[in-house]
């Protein structure tokens, strides 16, 4: 797993609490991982500060999934 | 008229975790203060206050996992956790977790709080100017909202009855206790989880009381003989924080589940003194007609008191609300014992009302009145014995609390024994 996967990996393991292994490229943050709609926007921002980068409101929208935001992060970086 | 009762009880003090383990270090004359730990202190004057105390849940230590996982602690300021850890407590104590939705939707909260989420403001504010805007947590406002204990309680255990908060500074728990017995009253619900939940010891919570020069600030080399109501060497209030919290209960609702009655809400009184933003009315009469208004309330007369838990914070408002209490007693004052837990727990604001009330229904139950401690030199030649230095087991089938806050909101609940 790329150093990109395993730092989001981390943050959404201390953000949501869940187990590491839950935490797979298709895991829904949402539907799988337990976060309500205020815990995403707090993961957004997480990404933001660890990765030094600006995630627009829109963009934020379609990050989803674990896969989607090292997908986007990856882009992004 | 619906009669109202207190079937269970919740406390998160300075000097322990625990109804049980807070009171019978109250009756063991011990004092919750300390040097301040939670922040560095040294650029404020007073450098020491009643903070709870943390711990692996242990010998009366609060153990902050027992009540809230840290994943979700982040998302709340620390009133909160305290407000759901006693209300934890008190429903349990009441064994009133139900599953049915009349019961759900008939059991309501009313939990307050006198400032909330000041720090989180303080710290939000601080990350704004450092980082912008942008770096707000989305849970920063319901994290910090006074009524979001409430909102947590019912999320919680599925209450979906009335949902309150009230916010009248140090009277804040008295009134929510009140105001959630009136709702029992007037039908609005059977049961209520009321009380209130402070966490102000912080560095713009300590600084902000202390321009007011309202805290005590010369004994550093001693904060636990600082709060000392009464006394001569008193010099302001020492901060307390934490939370109180009771389940109040119709009378027929609670008798039909077989619950344990502590005491009955006999009473309840309030006023407003229109005088001053910090300081009472010079001759306590607010807090007279609060007093007044509570016996009325009852049907009962002052010399029916045996116990009151005063305000009595430590401050120069101490004698005024002897002299207010005095003259209300009259003749019977010689009776009544008073005396001020603040000594012991200091002053939790916006939970001091509930954890007073507490003791108080406490005092009922024990028949002993708590001492007021620190008590070496009093001010005044009291008519009232204020239960110096140690506990007074006596008679005590009507006890009152008194609280009276900032903005001069005064409020006094009566509590008794019950009689069929």
């Amino acid at each position: 797993m790329s150093d990109i996967a395993d730092r989001v990996k981390k943050i959404v393991v201390e953000h949501l609490g869940v187990e590491e292994d839950k935490v797979v490229e298709s895991a829904s943050f949402i539907d799988d991982l337990g976060a309500d709609s205020l815990d995403t926007v707090e993961l957004v921002m997480a990404f933001e500060e660890e990765f030094g980068i600006e995630i627009p409101d829109d963009a934020a929208e379609t990050i989803q999934s674990f896969g989607d935001a090292v997908k986007f992060i990856t882009e992004a970086s | 008229m619906r009669r109202v009762v207190v079937t269970g009880l919740g406390m998160v003090t300075p000097l322990a975790s625990g109804v049980e383990e807070t009171w019978s270090r109250i009756l063991d004359s011990q004092s919750g203060a300390g040097p301040i730990t939670k922040f560095d202190a040294s650029n404020v004057t007073t450098k020491y206050a009643c903070e709870v105390p943390y711990g692996d849940g242990t010998d009366g230590t609060f153990n902050p996992d027992e009540w809230m996982a840290p994943k979700d602690r982040r998302k709340i300021d620390e009133f909160i956790l305290f407000g759901l850890a006693a209300a934890e407590m008190a429903v349990k104590d009441a064994d009133w977790l139900p599953e049915d939705t009349e019961s759900l939707e008939r059991t309501g909260v009313m939990i307050g709080s006198g400032i909330g989420g000041l720090n989180s403001i303080a710290e939000t504010a601080l990350l704004i100017k450092e980082k912008g805007p942008r770096r707000v947590s989305p849970f920063f406002i319901p994290g910090a909202l006074i009524n979001l204990i409430s909102g947590q309680v019912s999320i919680k255990f599925g209450f979906k009855g009335p949902n309150h908060a009230v916010v009248t500074a140090c009277s804040t728990g008295a009134h929510a206790i009140g105001d959630a017995a009136r709702l029992i009253k007037y039908g609005d619900a059977d049961v209520m989880v009321a009380g209130g939940a402070e966490a102000a010891i912080s560095e713009i919570g300590i600084a902000g009381f202390n321009a007011c020069k309202a805290l005590s600030t010369k004994r550093a080399d001693d904060p636990k003989a600082a709060s000392r109501p009464y006394d001569q060497d008193r010099d302001g209030f020492v901060m307390g924080e934490g939370a109180g919290v009771v389940v109040l209960e119709e009378y027929e609702h609670a008798k039909a589940r077989g619950a344990k009655i502590y005491a009955e809400v006999l009473g309840y009184g309030l006023s407003g003194d229109a005088y001053h933003v910090t300081a009472p009315s010079e001759d306590g009469e607010g807090g007279e007609r609060s007093m007044r208004a509570a016996l009325k309330n009852a049907g009962l007369e002052p010399s029916a008191i045996d116990y009151i838990n005063a305000h009595g914070t430590s401050t120069m408002a101490d004698t005024i609300e002897l002299g207010a209490v005095e003259r209300m007693m009259g003749d019977a004052a010689s009776k009544a014992t008073m005396s001020s837990t603040k000594s012991a727990t200091g002053h939790l604001l916006g939970a001091a009302g509930a954890i007073e009330a507490i003791f108080s229904i406490l005092a009922i139950r024990d028949q002993i009145a708590p001492p007021t401690i620190n008590l070496d030199n009093p001010v005044v030649e009291p008519k009232l014995d204020l239960a110096p230095n140690k506990p007074v087991k006596r008679e005590i089938n009507v006890a009152l609390s008194n609280s009276f806050g900032f903005g001069g909101t005064n409020a006094s609940v009566l509590f008794g024994k019950v009689n069929d």
